[in-house]
Formats: C-alpha cells, structure tokens, sequence
C-alpha cells in the first residue's frame, strides 16, 4: 500500500468500504431496522388502519379529537409539558446565572446536586413529594398549624408539574450553563466598554448568546414531561396522554385503535417539539468561546446579593433534595401519614427489599448492563462508519439511530408488544414476552445517547493516529481494535454510564413490557410498590437502592475517565 | 454630500500614575507612570506576559490597580465602573455580538447611553461610512471577513465618541498583507478624529510604523517610552535595544584609564572607548549589524575601529547579506547590503570587521 500524503483530506483516501465495512453496516441496519423502525412502523400502520382490516382510514383520528376526554389529554399533557418548562427554568436559571458568573462558594456542589434529580426516576420522588408537599403532607400540615390555610401543590396536574419541573430542571440548568460558559469574556466586556451594566447586560448580550443552551435543555424538557407515563399514572392523573395509551392498551386491548392514534399523536408532539427547537437555533450556534480567556468574568457578590443569592439557591436546593430526603426517611419509616415526621424508624423494609425483592435489582443490573453493552458497541460502529469511511447511505444509520430520541417509551412498548406478539418461539411462547424484549427495547431508547459520546470521542482521535498503525502494518479491524478502541475508551465508558443508569430507572417502556414480576426489573418493582400504601415503605427501601447503584456507578465510571484522561495527558 | 456627523471630541491626555498590580504572588504591573498627550498615538509593546494588556484593561476598568491611578483628562477615573468610563476599547477577538446585525452591534452602545433614535441612526451611519462599510449594515458578524469584522469593531467603539480609543492587539487576527492595510487605515482614522489612542502590540514594526510614541514593556515594568527613532537609537537597556530590531550585545568589562581606556570582552579582544563616553560598571557593548561592515583582511584600517574575524556562516535576507562574524569567542552579526556582481565572503574565510566609533553604545548589563 503507497503512503497517501497528509494533505489529502482524510476521508477521501478511503475510496471504496472493505467487505467487513459493508457487512457490519448491513447488520446494524437490519437491527435497527426491527427493533426501532418496525415497531413504530407499525404502531402508524395501526393507527391508519380500520380495525382488523389493512384499509386505509382516517375514522380513528376522527374519533380521537371527537373525544372529548382525549382532547382534554391532550390540552393537559401540552398545559403540564409547557408549565413544566416555565418551572423548571424558574429553578435552573438562578443556579445557572449565580454559579457561572459570580465567584460562587459551592458551585461545584450545586451543580453536581443539581444532578441528583435525574437518577431517580421521577414517579418515584412522586410518592415522597406527596408526603412532603401533599394536602396532608407536612408543609400543609405545619401551614394550616400556624396559618391555617394549606397550598395545592400537589392536587392534580399541580402536581405532574412540580414534580416534573423538578425532576428535569437539571436539563435545562445543565445545557445552560454549558452555554453560559462558553460565552466569550470579551463578548461581556465589549458591552460594558460601550455603556452596558447588571440586568440589561445579561438581557441583551449574555442571555441570548446563551439562548441554544436553553432551547436545548427547554425543549428536552417539554418532550420528556409530555412523553412520561408513570408520574401521572402514580399521581392518579389519568387525563393525559402517555396514560391514556397506556391504559387503553392495557384494560380494552392490544387491537383498540385509540392506543395508536394517541401514540401518533405522542411521536407527532416529540417530533414538532425537537423541529421547533432546531429550527429556532439554526444559525445561531454561536460558538463564541475565542482565544483569550473564555467563560464570563466571575464578580464578587456585594454582601447583600450574596444572601440573596445564597438564600435562592438554598431554598431551590431544598426543593429538589425534598424527594430524596423524603424518600430516605420514608424507607426507614414505620408509619408516616398525617404527620410532619414519621411516627418511628425501622430497617425492615431494606430488609424485605434485600430479601424478596432482590430479583428487582438482579434483573436490573443484568438488563441494564446488556442494554448498555449493547448501545456502545453500536454506538461505536456506528460512529466509526460515520467519521472514518465512505459507505454510501452511512449518514442513515446515524439518523435512524438518533431517530429513537422522539419515540415516547411507551410508544415503543406498544409497537413492541403488537410486533412481537405474533412471533411465537418453537415453544409457543411469545417473542414479546421475553425478558430479552425489555433489553431490547432499553438498549433502543438509551442508543442515541451512548451514540453522541461515542461520535464525540472518535472525533477527538485524529484520523493521522490511524494511518500511523497502518502505514506499520496494521489492518483496518487491527487498527481499530488497537488503536481507535483504547483512545476512545473514555468516551465509551461515558456512553455505556448514560446508557446503563437512565436504562436503570426507566419505566415508560417496560412498563408495557413486563409480563411476569419475576423478569421485572427495579423501576417497575418501585411501580407496584408504591401503588399501595402498605407497600411505599418497600417501594422508597428499593428507591433509595436505585439512587445509590446509578450514584455509585456514575461517580466510579467518571473517576476512571479522569484517571485514563491523565493517563493519556489529555487532561490539565 | 450631507453634512457629515464629525463624530470627533476634544482630545485629552491620559495619566497614569503610580500604578502597581498583582495576582497574588504575581507582581504584573510595577509603578507605572505614563503621560499620553492628547491626540497621541500612543503603543504599549512587549513581549507577551509583560503586562501591555493588563494596563490596558485597566484603563478600560476591567482590572483595578493596588495602587496609583489612572487619570483621563486631569480626571481620575479609578473608581469607575467600567461602563461609566467613556474609554472605547477594540477587542483581540472583536468580541462583536453574533446574535445581532452590523447596525445593531454599532447602534448597541448609543442606545444603553440611551441616544434619541434619529441621532443614533445618524451617528452608526456615520461610523459605519467611517470604516466604509455602510452597505453591509444589515449583514450579521459572521458573515464578514476578518477585515471588515475589525472595522465593525472600530465603528462600534468610536460612534459612542469615546474620550479615549484603546485597541488591543486589534491586526493580530488578521493575515499579513491585511494587517498592513488596516493598521494605515487605523492611523488615518486616528488622525481625522484625532482621538487619543492607546494600541498595544507585540510586534515592533506594527508599533514603529503608526504611532507617535511607544512605551516599551517588560515584566511589568515600563522600560522606555520614547518615539521610535529614539527607542532604536538610543536605547535605555539592553532589554530595549534587543527588543527593538537586531542588536550585536557583548558583556565584557572596562580595563585601563585615560586614553588607554577600553573595553574588554569574553575571549580577550579589546575595544576602545572614545573620549568622554559614560560606561556603567558591569557594563555591555552595543551595536547595530547595519552598523558594522566587513572588509578584506588586507584592506585599510583606517578611521574606524577594526578587528580581524572569521566569517562563521552567512544568511541571505534579500536586500542584505547576514554575516556571522566571530571575533574572539563571540559572534557578532553584520548585514551588508547586497548588490549583484559583488563578491560575496565565504564561510571559514578571514575578514576584518569595521565599527564607527559613534556606533557603539554601553548599556548596563
């Protein structure tokens, strides 16, 4: 083989893809191709078809927005979605603006706790919130002691929306506060040469240079709310959408049309959503981060907007941790109801949990760590086919695998259980009621992101490093498995945490899924317990069990990124 | 033509003084005393870390000094904010917001000074024709070339009719042929506003070439401040001598009295001092390569001063041939100016190396 000079462009030396190309992009193709386009395809199949027959029809959708508690779904799940929006950045926005440019005792802590919300599965914090905010929850209770009035936080789609707002707020504090970074000092200092100060500064420059951040984390938000089953379902809010479908496939059947047409509705939301935020940031990626200092000038707060700052935070703070906290003391309570505290303690139910319930987090773990494993070695191959050959139709593989990101969970879920139904083992049992159908349907739904970490820890490898083991010798798959996979390693690690802690505590999907409670895994076992009040004492126990497996592994896997970063002198 | 809007204000002079800053351990700036006249173009000029670029910015009021002040005006602005300054700064980087047009970006610090609409209309029309990009107003800054993005930048400093313009490194995004077109451009526009300017820059010729004094940095110290003629000159220190163009600097040291007085360097050979000339004790001598020329080993000795040396290795610059000459165990650069037809010496080969006595200075060491 003749060494090509490095002047030409990487990608063009690779004229024709290798056998060995072709054949892992075909496999990849066809996986996705039954798992995520399958199902859905079939779901929209359904949904324009009359019932029983393959006729074309247009009478479901007729039905649907004839309905008047379909329409009243659909205007609650865009009323709860839209006000989680507005909640959520009431919390992100002063966490974001005071630890990012102001010199913040605590910002690390606060943006890591900011975090926290997110590893536990929101229906979760539901059942605590109730404790805590609910009508005989102890705010109220102590509010009507002494003032003798008591809030609604928690009736109705009040409380989807706090609960939600909380839940993923981190979203938009997280992208944020990225982008707040990655404004450009001089951007800042520009428009206080010219005469600019305090909030106007911030209206007119800062916020909308950071603006993509917070569409971003905005409308991830919205599509996340609008798609959740399990928050509602637990609250008893039935009158929105993700409930609905899930209802009307489970207590009137898989053949009723209606789960279908709301699952199109679902898809249609998700997509128009995540359009809307595209379009609003096309053009305006303002990468502004130049050389020469970047990051907003860090001020000294004055002693009066530090406690102002300090108290904001504080009291957000205590809002997000109240579910965790009320978790924590309702696992280790005997009875807690009517009460601002519980009436005694108990480990009895991390005992039962240990005990009966480990199947739960045995099968979670097992389902979590396929799911994961899967997702990073397609996350790779895709990621390699993408940036490193010149396979026609490559860029497909990348866009249908991404496409997962606006399918709701419990759209997938129906699209499964009508897919795979059908499909029967030698033994007559079905396809769907396999345990391996619930890793699969993880693996799709956590794909996309295990995809952009594995995408974004090829594209720090420069391709010369490549051509080096190849120019010595090295095959292609060699090279790969030599040089491309133990660079990449970091990033790998990365996508299979994402994929394997959010997989951890999903619910929407499985939900569907779960035939029997012994192929169960953790987030549906927390489902069933916290239904009854006898069983919320069990359900926080394996809450709490959650949190520290999906803490635990995220703070392991980011000491072992940092460690190989330092290892490579990649880091500072 | 339509009356013009002059965008001009009375020039004034900028003080600073005493000034001393640090980053904890880190002494930036050392007793800096500078007076800029009013009108001046005036250049900070160091290498990087010397402190030019923090002066600057504290000027502007983006770092505050431990001590000392900073007077725009006979007025001292130290305890302002940099947004009650009224000093317009052009960024490294631009820093022109993307999330707005051309107009926008220029009409941005009229309207926080809170400028009727008519008049600010007036005046970004008059900064924009200033920089002779009025037609590109409605363009967003990324739709610009480096050039016309560094003159959206100056348009957007000077509408706001500062009383003082600072630029901050403001040619060194811009490639080579650019920089020397926009740094006339610059100059041109400084004297028809004839607005104190302050330009701070690394590279010398871009500092020589436009303004009228320079203050020479260095460990955050201001080592001269003179026109660039005298900088060049007559440097102060070695520092300034090395830093402004080529300098042959050799340490020795003064041996002997009266007329035998001279000056001995590393390797033996001597130097004599002329009658009067002041050297410092521990001193260097210095010499400009254009300076010194070379001759035959045989040719007259003459007038000047002359050493034998051995031509160490030769460079061809173009209008100059570059020699190394060593005498004793130093070597010392020597440019010729080149001609075609003329013979060329050869590395290895014996020359002896002529000095005017009035090329020669001594520096403390």
């Amino acid at each position: 083989m003749t060494v090509v000079p490095s002047l030409t462009p990487p990608r063009a030396r690779r004229i024709a893809a290798t056998p060995g190309q072709i054949a892992l992009a075909l496999a990849i193709a066809a996986f996705l191709l039954m798992f995520l386009v399958l199902p859905v395809a079939t779901v929209i199949y359904v949904a324009f078809t009359e019932k029983g027959t393959s006729t074309f029809t247009l009478v479901n959708f007729y039905d649907f927005f004839r309905t008047e508690l379909f329409m009243r779904s659909l205007w609650n799940s865009f009323y709860v979605s839209a006000m989680s929006v507005v909640w959520a950045s009431v919390f992100a926005l002063p966490l974001a603006y005071l630890t990012t440019r102001f010199v913040f005792r605590g910002a690390a802590i606060v943006q890591t706790l900011g975090f926290l919300p997110l590893i536990m599965p929101p229906f979760v914090g539901a059942v605590a919130m109730q404790l805590f905010f609910g009508r005989n929850g102890s705010v109220n209770l102590l509010l009507d002691d002494w003032f003798g009035f008591k809030i609604d936080f928690m009736e109705g789609l009040n409380g989807v929306i706090f609960v939600q707002s909380i839940h993923y707020f981190p979203f938009i504090l997280i992208n944020l506060s990225a982008a707040l970074r990655n404004v450009d000092r001089a951007m800042e200092e520009a428009a206080q040469n010219l005469g600019s100060s305090g909030f106007r500064l911030f209206r007119r420059i800062v916020f909308p240079l950071a603006m993509p951040g917070y569409l971003a984390g905005a409308s991830l938000v919205f599509v996340k709310v609008f798609d959740d089953l399990a928050t509602p379902l637990l609250l008893n809010v039935k009158d929105m959408l993700a409930p609905q479908a899930y209802l009307r496939v489970t207590s009137i059947g898989i053949a009723d049309p209606m789960g279908y047409v709301i699952s199109v509705v679902l898809i249609v939301a998700s997509v128009a959503a995540m359009w809307l935020s595209a379009r609003a940031l096309k053009g305006r990626d303002y990468a502004t981060t130049q050389r020469g200092g970047g990051g907003l000038a860090k001020r000294v707060m004055t002693p009066w907007e530090a406690v102002l700052g300090y108290g904001v935070v504080i009291l957000i703070l205590a809002l997000v941790l109240a579910p965790h906290l009320g978790l924590l003391l309702l696992s280790f309570a005997t009875i807690w109801s009517f009460s601002p505290l519980p009436d005694g303690f108990t480990v009895a139910h991390y005992a039962r949990v240990f005990g009966e319930s480990s199947v739960y987090i045995k099968n979670t773990l097992i389902y979590a760590s396929l799911a994961g494993g899967i997702d990073i070695v397609l996350g790779v191959a895709i990621a390699y086919l993408v940036l490193r050959t010149k396979l026609i139709g490559r860029e497909w593989l990348d866009w249908m695998a991404t496409a997962a990101l606006a399918i709701p969970g419990v759209v997938l879920g129906i699209g499964y259980l009508r897919t795979f139904y059908g499909v029967t083992l030698p033994d007559g049992t079905p396809l769907a009621s396999l345990w391996i159908t619930i890793v699969l349907a993880l693996a799709i739904r956590r794909l996309p992101y295990a995809l952009r970490a594995c995408y974004a820890a090829l594209q720090q490898i420069s391709v010369s490093l490549e051509e080096a083991a190849e120019n010595l010798g090295a095959t292609k798959s060699r090279t790969v498995r030599r040089i491309v996979v133990p660079l990449m390693a970091g990033g790998i690690l990365a996508g299979f945490v994402t994929s394997f802690s959010t997989a951890a505590v999903e619910l929407s999907a499985t939900l569907m899924l779960v035939q029997s409670n012994s192929d169960a895994p953790l987030a549906y076992g927390l489902y069933v317990f916290m239904q009854s009040a006898a069983g919320r004492g069990p359900g926080a126990a394996l809450g709490i069990v959650a949190v520290i497996l999906v803490a635990a592994c995220t703070f392991l896997s980011h000491l072992i990124i940092e460690r190989s970063q330092k290892a490579k002198g990649l880091g500072h | 033509m339509n009356a013009p809007v002059s965008l001009t204000t009375p020039a004034v002079s900028v003080d600073i003084e005493g000034v001393n800053l640090s980053y904890g351990s880190n002494h930036v700036l050392r007793d800096v005393n500078l007076a800029i006249e009013p009108g001046e173009f005036f250049a900070f000029l160091g290498p990087s870390g010397c402190g030019k670029t923090t002066l600057l910015r504290l000027i502007a009021g983006f770092n505050h000094a431990d001590t000392g002040r900073v007077a725009i005006g006979g007025q001292d602005i130290s305890s302002l904010p940099p947004w009650k300054r009224d000093v317009g700064m052009v960024f490294q980087s631009y820093a022109l917001w993307p999330h707005m047009s051309v107009r926008r970006n220029v009409a941005f610090g009229l309207e926080e000074r809170g400028v009727k609409r008519a008049e600010i209309d007036r005046r970004v029309e008059a900064a924009l024709g200033l920089v002779g990009l009025g037609h590109l107003a409605e363009r967003r800054p990324s739709q610009l070339s480096g050039g016309q993005q560094q003159r959206v930048a100056v348009a957007r400093t000077v509408a706001v009719e500062p009383k003082v313009l600072l630029l901050d490194e403001p040619l060194s995004n811009l490639d080579a042929k650019m920089r020397v077109q926009v740094r006339r451009e610059l100059r041109e526009l400084q004297q028809r506003l004839g607005l104190t300017t302050i330009f701070v820059t690394h590279d010398q010729e871009e500092a020589n070439s436009i303004c009228d004094r320079i203050a020479v940095m260095n460990d955050g110290i201001v080592q001269q401040v003179g026109t660039p003629m005298e900088l060049y000159e007559r440097p102060a220190n070695l520092f300034v001598a090395g830093f402004l163009g080529t300098a042959n600097i050799l340490k020795g040291r003064v041996i002997g009295s009266g007329a035998e007085r001279c000056f001995e360097i590393e390797g033996g050979v001597k130097f004599p001092i002329g009658d009067g000339a002041a050297v410092p004790d521990g001193a260097a001598l210095v010499f400009r390569p254009q300076h010194a020329s070379l001759v035959e080993p045989a040719g007259s000795q003459e007038g000047a001063l002359s050493l034998p040396c051995i031509i160490a290795n030769r460079e061809f610059l173009g209008a100059s041939v570059r020699y190394g000459a060593r005498i004793g165990s130093a070597e010392v650069a020597v440019d010729m100016p080149f001609q075609s037809g003329r013979e060329l010496f050869e590395v290895g080969s014996e020359a002896r190396l002529k000095l005017a006595q009035g090329a020669l200075h001594w520096l403390s060491a």
